[in-house]
């Protein structure tokens, strides 16, 4: 319990210091070059295409959002339209994936049953995230539509909320007693232990949750912007000898592309085997 | 901190935080979470559980069709090692019978054989007797006849009175048994 809590405190912190080390990367270069633009944090509030001003505008990342969103549909709609026992390429495919967050994730922490009951919202964190952060790589697309909070903070508060109920629901009277007060420790440590689980459990966690997915995505893409921006100028504008180094930020950005792969994943099970986690902890027995 | 190095970062101007949620985005989100959630819920994973369901199903009637051949099978050989222990004891049956009525009509014949010969012994005896009889007839009416011819030439008498010449010979007979009978009681 307290490894998870003092892992959870330290999650922030490191991404704060990555993204803070990322932004340090680019203002000495963003000012130090008056030619060259770098990326910067307006990336990610470009100017509204429709309904501006209206609770409802749309930007570039909200469509980005839509196109996943559509392909998501469109992958399982296809991939399950006509399930056979004995699946097809196609649909192997799409059953391994669900198997990730059906087999990997639910049913190994939660059990069977309780697997069962949470599989839907563990399914659709899993791929909601996991399309939107790919569209960080996608071309044309070329940003995630998790590097703006709104989808981190909403699934976060929906992982939140989920196993806040499944607690309740399962013991409707000793949950938040339980988990403010756990059993089996003298009573004057509570004077301790109670403010900790309070921030751990009931603050600490969907802030990490939100936190970790966007500033990922949203330094991966800085990252991505800064070594492709680097490559045009290198290439382009300064020219000579300077090429070499165009090279060179080419193939950091091509690595890091398929880094960016491995995080979008990552990031997707991470958030998804989180919230089963939580979950689990909130239904455990011995809370 | 953070804020410090992200308004560094933007070079002045209008600064957004990154933190700091947009209603549209808050909103639009949401829609994208309610319409996927919706979708996997209601769509994808009732149908991919119920394929599942008729997987399972599936695996496990294989596993009891293999299961029924497997005993079918087994019984299938129990029942001809049955047959062909049965059909070993039926031969051996057959032949221990087979050699007992072989010695059966081998001891048959052999009584068979016995009986016919004393049979035959007997009828041969019994020939035998009566033909001793009959000679001893036919010899007793011979010499009678022998000894009244003689008698006739001796006495020049007939004796040929057929009553009379049968007393005479009686007689003779008789005395002459009773000679020898007296002879035989003195011995």
């Amino acid at each position: 319990m307290f490894d998870v809590a003092r892992a959870e405190l330290h999650a922030p912190k490191q991404e704060i210091a990555l993204l803070a080390t990322a932004a340090n990367l680019l203002v000495p270069t963003a000012t130090d070059d008056g030619e060259f633009h770098g990326p910067s944090i307006d990336e990610f509030f470009p100017g509204a295409l429709l309904f501006e001003g209206t609770p409802f505008e749309i930007d570039r990342i909200m469509l980005v959002r839509f196109v996943a969103v559509a392909a998501l549909l469109l992958v399982f709609w296809l991939g399950t339209r006509r399930m056979r026992v004995v699946p097809g390429r196609f649909q192997s495919l799409v059953e391994m994936g669900l198997d990730v967050v059906r087999v990997n994730i639910a049913d190994d922490l939660l059990g069977k049953k309780d697997g069962k009951r949470f599989l839907p919202i563990l399914t659709t964190i899993f791929f909601m995230v996991l399309f939107m952060n790919i569209t960080g790589i996608i071309p044309f697309l070329n940003i995630a539509g998790t590097s703006v909070i709104g989808v981190p903070l909403v699934l976060a508060i929906v992982s939140y909320v989920t196993f806040i109920y499944a607690g309740v629901k399962k013991s409707p009277k000793n949950f938040f007693k339980n988990s403010l007060f756990p059993s089996g420790v003298p009573w004057p440590v509570y004077i301790i232990v109670t403010p900790i689980e309070l921030i751990s459990t009931f603050i600490i966690r969907p802030v990490t949750l939100t936190l970790r997915l966007m500033m990922n995505m949203i330094v991966g893409h800085l990252l991505l912007v800064l070594f492709f921006a680097a490559t045009q100028f290198f290439f382009f504008t300064a020219g000579g000898w300077y090429t070499l180094f165009g090279v060179g930020t080419l193939a950091f950005g091509f690595v890091f592309t398929l880094f960016e792969i491995l995080v979008a994943v990552l990031q997707a099970y991470v958030f998804a085997l989180l919230t089963a986690v939580y979950i689990q902890l909130a239904v455990a027995e011995e809370h | 901190m953070l804020h410090a190095v992200l308004s560094a970062a933007t070079e002045g101007g209008e600064t957004r935080s990154p933190v700091i949620p947009e209603w549209y985005d808050i909103i639009w989100s949401s829609v994208c979470f309610v319409i996927i959630l919706v979708f996997f819920w209601k769509f994808v994973l009732p149908r991919v559980q119920k394929m599942l369901d008729e997987r399972a199903e599936a695996i496990e009637g294989n596993i009891a069709k293999a299961d029924e051949a497997q005993r079918k099978a087994e019984a299938a050989l129990e029942e001809y090692t049955a047959q062909l222990a049965d059909a070993r004891a039926e031969a051996g049956r057959i032949r221990e019978t087979a050699r007992e009525d072989g010695k059966k009509i081998v001891a048959e014949a052999k009584d068979q054989a016995v009986t016919e010969a004393a049979r035959v012994t007997a009828s041969a005896q019994a020939q035998i007797d009566a033909e001793r009889q009959s000679a001893l007839v036919s010899l007793r009416s011979e010499v009678g006849t022998i000894a009244i011819d003689l008698a006739s030439g001796v006495v020049g008498e007939t004796l040929s009175d057929d009553q009379r010449a049968k007393a005479v010979v009686d007689r003779f007979l008789a005395e002459l048994e009773a000679e020898q009978a007296s002879t035989g009681g003195t011995k």
